[in-house]
């Protein structure tokens, strides 16, 4: 859905919030976190005090646009895992149904294997979760009964905002 | 695209700015970070070569305030204005909600000035999207330079479409919050228009 903004609600991200959580837990990760493919952090799990997520998920979705621009160029249609191996830290990075990405932080106390089993079995749980969103985003449409904090927005609250 | 959060409250939106290389889309963005509150903005993040040439983008987190209970966050992004950074440009395009083009006022850049117009052009529309049609806005930068073209020459040329338009030194910070304000109105009156 390339023309349409991401709407996130409480319900669901209730949800991404505890399927995060249990990511975290059962590989054993440092943070877990999702961002949109266009760089918006979604939410994040884990050792996030020090940590500049939102850098962090502007980065992985250039990260995930320049790898997939080299697939293209390869003939492949996408990469839709990303590696990166350092001394003490790893990232794996995932493509979730061709719309959210999944970063998993993890060190020497889990392994590359335990991750990318775990990441499998979220990724399934991600996608049924974001289908329903779509799903609520359109009929919210339909129904017209906008909740948009935007719709009663004047000219003056946004002159507020530069103060 | 914006990025609503019932949740936490939050509306993201992105804005690029596109121009030809050394046109000055960086300069803004670090005056804007220089100038913004240590409480509203994140870390500026720069991707660039050695010599300090944008490689793949710039990024600037800005929490402007709230509206209506929500936190209102801007992304402004740079691309790489160097031609050869076609693929690169492409994808910061990617879910774009508003575009700031920054011209080279000089007369020797005009012919540069309008190849990245019309590479914004056809970026934006193999992206579905339609530059007639979408939050932008222009700023004529480096005014302050002898050999600068007139910005009813630079209209004429750049700006058939009338959108505003402003005159920068983005080195000193002349225009640039005229520049980025103009826009991040008009990205939001479009959010609403769709609500």
């Amino acid at each position: 859905m390339p023309d349409s903004g991401l709407v996130m609600y409480e319900e669901e991200f209730k949800q991404i919030d505890a399927e995060l959580s249990k990511l975290h837990q059962l590989a054993n990760a440092k943070v877990t976190f999702l961002v949109d493919k266009n760089g918006q952090l979604i939410a994040s799990v884990g050792e996030t005090q020090n940590l500049d997520t939102t850098s962090l998920a502007s980065l992985t979705a250039g990260n995930i646009a320049a790898t997939g621009g080299m697939a293209k160029l390869l003939g492949e249609k996408e990469f839709s895992i990303l590696f990166h191996e350092g001394e003490k830290d790893n990232v794996h990075i995932s493509l979730i149904g061709d719309r959210v990405i999944l970063v998993v932080v993890f060190d020497q106390r889990s392994s590359l294997g335990l991750v990318r089993l775990r990441v499998k079995k979220s990724s399934e749980v991600f996608v049924q979760i974001f289908s329903k969103i779509m799903d609520k985003v359109d009929k919210e449409k339909e129904n017209k009964s906008s909740r948009s904090p935007f719709a009663e927005i004047t000219e003056d609250d946004i002159d507020r905002l530069f103060g | 695209m914006s990025f609503i959060n019932y949740s936490a409250r939050e509306i993201n939106c992105k804005i690029v700015y596109y121009g030809p290389g050394l046109c000055g889309k960086t300069t803004n963005l670090i005056y804007i970070y220089k100038k913004t509150n240590p409480d509203s903005k994140g870390k500026m993040i720069s991707l660039a070569t050695e010599t300090e040439r944008t490689l793949f983008f710039d990024f600037l987190p800005l929490a402007l305030g709230n509206i209506k209970g929500f936190k209102v966050r801007f992304h402004l992004y740079t691309v790489p204005g160097q031609v050869f950074y076609d693929a690169s440009r492409k994808l910061i395009l990617r879910g774009v909600d508003g575009v700031i083009f920054v011209a080279d006022s000089q007369v020797e850049r005009m012919e540069a000035n309008i190849e990245s117009m019309e590479n914004l052009r056809k970026n934006l529309k193999d992206q579905g999207l339609n530059l007639d049609a979408m939050p932008f806005v222009i700023q004529y930068n480096k005014r302050d330079l002898p050999n600068v073209v007139p910005v009813e020459e630079l209209n004429r040329v750049l700006n058939p479409r009338n959108v505003p338009n402003f005159e920068a030194v983005a080195a000193t910070g002349k225009g640039v919050f005229d520049t980025l304000k103009e826009l991040a109105k008009t990205v939001i009156m479009e959010l609403k228009k769709k609500s």
